[in-house]
């Protein structure tokens, strides 16, 4: 019963991202692309927990912390280049 | 899940976890539906945000407490993503919303009222 439950939830989590992948190939612009993106991050961690409790192992929670930290860092990366054009600033002295 | 069920009491935790689980999957799924159905950046934004950031800290509590209750293990990394994911997710999309300002989206609004532009604008002339 509550297996049933935790693989209905896997499937909706596929749908979800599924759903994201939509808006990436439509979005009419590139935010609302990376916005798309940081969405399917979001998806892949909750699923990555759904899975640790289903199969009752505790070896995919630094996974979830790296998946946490490489889509924030990731969506920052985007808004800065959308901002300014460059990702890292360097000052120059002329 | 897998639990052995003895007592009431594991009746009751049992409920809480999958109760915890299923809502955040509904809050997940609605906000990647409220993606495609809204009509332009700063209305995604809120879909985007604010019902992942609840859903995904529900199914973060709820691994938590399953892990808790079934292996007796109290996890520091889980409550170290959930922080860090209630810190993160709404810096990013504020760092979003400018960013799409900044490269010129228009917002979809009934008058056609930007008032972030007329308070840039108000800034500049005061300087």
């Amino acid at each position: 019963m509550i297996n049933l439950m935790l693989i209905t939830a896997l499937t909706l989590f596929g749908v979800a991202i599924l759903i994201a992948l939509v808006r990436i190939i439509l979005g009419p612009s590139l935010p609302d692309r990376v916005i798309a993106l940081d969405m399917i991050g979001v998806n892949l961690l909750s699923g990555i927990a759904i899975i640790s409790v289903l199969y009752q192992t505790k070896a995919f929670l630094e996974a979830i912390l790296i998946l946490g930290i490489l889509t924030f860092i990731s969506t920052i990366a985007f808004s800065k280049y959308l901002e300014r054009g460059v990702i890292i600033e360097r000052k120059r002295k002329r | 899940m897998l639990l052995l069920i003895e007592t009431w009491i594991d009746i009751i935790v049992n409920l809480i976890i999958v109760l915890l689980l299923l809502a955040g999957t509904f809050f997940i799924l609605s906000s990647s539906i409220g993606i495609n159905r809204f009509p332009d950046v700063y209305t995604r934004l809120h879909a985007a945000t604010k019902a992942s950031t609840l859903g995904i800290a529900g199914i973060l509590i709820g691994a938590f407490l399953f892990l808790y209750v079934s292996e007796s293990i109290i996890s520091g990394k889980l409550l170290l993503a959930i922080l860090f994911i209630l810190l993160t997710n709404p810096v990013s999309g504020h760092m979003i919303s400018r960013a799409a300002h900044k490269a010129g989206v228009k917002p979809v609004t009934k008058h056609q009222k930007d008032a972030y532009e007329e308070a840039i604008q108000q800034y500049k002339s005061s300087r």
